[in-house]
């Protein structure tokens, strides 16, 4: 095989539960294939769960964000090359850079550390949807539950002022939304980057209990600039996924009202849920990258140095090689080694914060709501099948 | 069995304390893997293997 098919980004839902069906045709075919970027470029797509963990896993593909073709459109333009990662975005690094700004971190993120927090989120849950029951007997779940819970631990964790969050909020839309150009989207960045970098600087001054302060003060000489991407990149990361999450699994448990009833029948089945949740809804739609630093043999065909390789997780999700029935939503399926926090060393850091955040979200809300049902049909959902992260824009709920 | 961590190679997702708590935990210092128990009764075996199988870093093996 030698990956004599081109094909450009398959972005296209049929509906909103299944990535694109395209994704899953080259899948049983060319599970590594050539992709013509919109730039031009000649890179790959890869679409089985048995490659794209293997390419997650070996340090010859690079993270460095200015190595990378970007498979998706910006605005009206091809996208621009991509300059290196800014200080402290260590998202866009290989080791040591990414090493050393990881391993300050990993200590406050570990499972113990996230469980200790369990409390804390659950009164942030239950403040949020006592609210929400006081709107009457509607609402719009995405404003109402699903961003504010994320948002407000992040930023209690971090140590951002919670009623400051539109300078973020508003800014951090704009910058994942596909249809900004990348003049409008860096702006929006910067916006952010100038936030956190004021909130660094009364940090320095004024130092609190929380993971900037720590981050001043943690005696690993690291600059403003240094801190504030960190800061940005745990902002950014902390709110935007965990609510989109929690807006289209809240739809996906709806819609499958036999499921529904299986987790409230047995509230401990929560956890699993949250792992299948995270396995059948994959989020993180497109743009998962690497850049091959040498030539590398990947299922069969040879990635030169330079290619930029589109790493598809949902795809990979739904690969019947690695999950019986993946097409099925079934809360008590084994659904570990999904690949919805990626693998290799930059898998999610936070992914312990944002499985708690689930599993009590979910489990309050459907608990303090048993009536909850849509307030659209289906087909009515706004998805957002624009942006990088997938989800929802909005979730009309109702209950009686 | 015999359950070995690589702490150097670890980038502490905490996947293996999410899969069995009593054989693995993390430092708190930088929140690495620390194996627990080096040498587990039967009954984790299968939660080990598994742990081994989805380290992201590659950072545990188990030598049956």
């Amino acid at each position: 095989m030698t990956g004599t098919i081109s094909t450009t980004l398959p972005m296209t839902r049929d509906n909103p539960f299944d990535p694109p069906a395209e994704l899953g045709a080259l899948r049983g075919e060319t599970p590594i294939t050539r992709l013509r970027f919109p730039d031009g470029h000649l890179g790959w797509l890869v679409t089985s769960h048995e490659l794209v963990r293997e390419v997650m896993g070996d340090r010859r593909f690079s993270a460095r964000s200015e190595l990378h073709h970007s498979p998706m459109k910006r605005g009206d333009g091809p996208p621009a090359q991509r300059p290196p990662a800014s200080p402290g975005m260590f998202i866009g690094m290989d080791a040591p850079d990414h090493t050393k700004y990881r391993k300050l971190l990993t200590g406050q993120f570990t499972v113990r550390r996230m469980n200790l927090l369990s409390e804390r989120i659950e009164e942030i849950v239950l403040a949020q949807l006592r609210e929400m029951r006081e709107q009457g007997t509607s609402a719009d779940l995405v404003t109402a539950f699903a961003l504010p819970v994320p948002s407000l631990v992040i930023c209690e964790l971090l140590g951002v002022p919670y009623d400051e969050r539109h300078v973020f909020q508003e800014d951090t839309a704009k910058a994942l939304k596909l249809e900004t150009s990348v003049d409008e989207a860096m702006a929006a960045f910067e916006r952010i980057k100038d936030f956190i970098r004021d909130l660094v600087r009364r940090k320095r001054v004024e130092p609190g209990d929380d993971m900037l302060s720590g981050l001043v003060a943690s005696g690993a000489d690291l600059d403003d600039e240094e801190i504030t991407g960190m800061g940005v990149l745990l902002l950014i990361a902390g709110h935007e996924t965990t609510a989109n999450m929690l807006g289209l699994g809240t739809l996906t448990l709806l819609s499958n009202p036999e499921q529904l009833v299986a987790l409230r029948a047995d509230p401990s089945l929560v956890d699993n849920t949250v792992e299948e949740l995270l396995r059948y809804q994959t989020i993180v739609q497109f743009g998962t990258l690497r850049t091959a630093l040498e030539d590398v043999e990947v299922g069969g065909v040879t990635v030169k140095a330079g290619e930029s390789v589109s790493l598809s997780l949902p795809a990979a999700n739904r690969d019947p090689e690695k999950f019986e029935r993946p097409e099925e939503f079934d809360v008590r399926r084994p659904a570990a080694g999904h690949l919805s926090f990626g693998h290799g060393v930059h898998q999610c850091l936070g992914q312990q914060l944002a499985r708690i955040e689930m599993r009590i979200g979910y489990a309050a809300l459907f608990r303090e709501f048993p009536t909850l049902r849509l307030g659209v049909p289906v087909d009515e959902v706004p998805l957002r099948t624009d942006m990088g992260i997938y989800g929802v824009h909005a979730l009309p709920v109702e209950w009686s | 069995m015999k359950v070995e961590a690589d702490s150097a190679k670890c980038c502490g997702s905490g996947m293996c304390v999410l899969t069995d708590p009593a054989v693995f935990d993390q430092s708190e210092d930088d929140g690495t893997v620390v194996v627990l128990v080096p040498e587990p009764s039967e009954d984790h075996h299968a939660a080990a293997r598994e742990a081994a199988a989805l380290c992201p870093a590659g950072a545990i093996t188990v030598h049956e």
